[in-house]
């Protein structure tokens, strides 16, 4: 499985990639493959709050409903629309064309600190490869 | 809660990157490497082997014991010709079904009959059997024995490779085979709504017959995701979900399954309520429900009017592949159960307008020649 070097990844599964003061964030190649077929993605709402480790949104796939935590705190300001027509992106592209949405930080200053708290590649895979 | 048991495929499922999960007491693939939409379909376009050994195998065997079973199914049993099918059911004293089963008829009035059931009412249902059934007919559980679906448009095309007389069946009927050199009992049946086949063979001999359908590089294994989603396509009820006790024949649709003798003649347990019901009309439907949108609507969904009236519950829910979209069934009140009426799901708190919808969603492909 794959877990690019660049990526800061959380306990629950989600990737984040930092894009100046912007974060970027999708599921990683762990989390589709355990999912199986994704067959709807909810895509928040422009403006929504963001908390570290909390849901603020939902995947579901041919068999279950999973919730969606976001990586850090912020509010959404951009979701890949492609997902309402191609949610299967999630499994074809995790890192690619299957992002999922863009938080903006309330502070820039902490985000450096915020993304550091997060798992690296190495610590992320050996989470999940135990 | 006890260990999950393991069917004789249990390694042939791991060795094949099956992703195992607790099924009705049985640890039983939910798919394999290729994922349930591809599972799917390949069922839809070629063929697609499923382990069912999951379910439970009944025998009835005694004096008259094929009259006798009429006690406690509504099917005409007695005048079953021997290996012809019928879909059937146990009901209750209520009319309340315990269990939907495919009956065989046997070679003779003693039978045995056989009842292939849902695994996780097979113990409910050999209990039932035995308290319904006088002491001198047997009853008995054939977990000696192994089954495997093979279900799909070109099923016929496979098994036909090995020996040309599954092809000659036609639906709900049964014969024998022998494929690469093993023996088993075949059925034209199967609960996808395509053409297809179920095996039965000895449990040492399941592993070999299964990996020589594998060889002809023509099946694809399928795991409990496409199986549920082929059978929510075609419109077919999952005990448990679909079916209970607290539901008749009448208000499920499923009164094709009980002839016309035997609702003029009753003799079946259950058989007062489900004449009466029939009389005054079933106070709710199964339907179909299509979710507008992507969003699915799963089991326990509550449907409402637009007016916030709830008239309905979701009981089977979730993607169907061959539609491209997500499909569900349900139970609504008398009166809203036109195919075209507009109603509302509560999703976990978000409203999904859905249209009540004909039934099957994706049409039956049985051969019937």
């Amino acid at each position: 499985m794959e877990f690019p070097a660049d990526l800061r990844y959380s306990s629950d599964h989600e990737w984040a990639r930092r894009d100046g003061d912007r974060v970027v964030v999708g599921i990683t190649d762990y989390a589709q493959d355990a999912l199986g077929d994704v067959v709807y993605v909810e895509l928040p709402a422009i403006g929504t709050a963001t908390r570290s480790g909390s849901a603020f949104s939902e995947i579901e796939s041919t068999k279950s409903v999973s919730d969606l935590y976001a990586p850090v705190d912020g509010r959404i300001v951009e979701v890949n629309e492609a997902l309402t027509d191609a949610p299967e992106l999630l499994n074809e592209d995790p890192y690619g064309r299957g992002w999922i949405c863009v938080i903006a930080v309330e502070d820039p200053a902490s985000l450096g600190a915020s993304l550091d708290a997060l798992l690296d590649a190495a610590a992320y895979r050996a989470l999940v490869e135990g | 809660m006890s260990t999950p048991r393991r069917t004789c495929l249990y390694d042939l499922h791991l060795a094949n990157g099956g992703r195992m999960v607790d099924f009705a007491g049985w640890e039983m693939p939910l798919r394999y490497g290729p994922g349930p939409v591809a599972e799917h379909e390949a069922c839809r376009s070629g063929a697609a082997l499923f382990d069912v050994s999951h379910m439970g195998i009944v025998e009835i065997s005694g004096p008259d014991a094929a009259r006798r079973l009429e006690a406690v199914l509504p099917a005409a049993v007695s005048a079953l010709a021997p290996g012809t099918l019928k879909y059937s059911f146990l009901l209750d004293a209520d009319g309340g079904v315990v269990d939907d089963v495919i009956v065989t008829g046997g070679p003779g009035p003693d039978g045995p009959v056989t009842l292939v059931v849902n695994a996780g009412n097979t113990v409910e249902d050999l209990v039932h059997l035995r308290l319904h059934l006088a002491d001198d007919l047997t009853i008995s559980h054939r977990d000696d024995l192994a089954l495997v679906a093979l279900q799909g448009p070109t099923a016929a095309d496979v098994l036909a490779r090995f020996d040309p007389g599954p092809s000659a069946l036609g639906f709900m009927q049964a014969g024998g085979a022998t494929i690469g050199g093993i023996e088993v009992d075949v059925t034209r049946s199967g609960y996808t709504g395509e053409d297809g086949f179920e095996l039965m063979v000895a449990v040492d001999e399941a592993v070999e017959l299964v990996e020589g359908l594998l060889a002809t590089g023509a099946v694809t294994l399928a795991g409990l995701a496409a199986r549920d989603s082929l059978r929510l396509e075609a419109g077919l009820c999952l005990h448990g979900h679909d079916l209970d006790r607290t539901t008749t024949p009448v208000e499920a649709g499923l009164v094709w399954a009980i002839p016309p003798g035997r609702r003029r003649d009753g003799g079946f347990l259950g058989a007062e309520v489900v004449a009466r019901r029939l009389a005054d009309g079933p106070l709710r439907h199964r339907v179909g429900i299509r979710p507008v949108g992507r969003k699915p609507v799963r089991d326990g969904a509550e449907l409402r009017t637009a007016t916030g009236e709830v008239v309905g519950t979701v009981t089977s829910g979730g993607f169907g592949p061959t539609l491209g979209a997500p499909v569900a069934m349900g139970y609504v009140t008398a009166g809203h159960h036109e195919p075209g009426t507009e109603l509302v799901a509560d999703v976990r708190g978000t409203d999904v307008p859905v249209a009540v919808t004909a039934l099957p969603f994706v049409p039956h492909r049985y051969y019937r020649p």
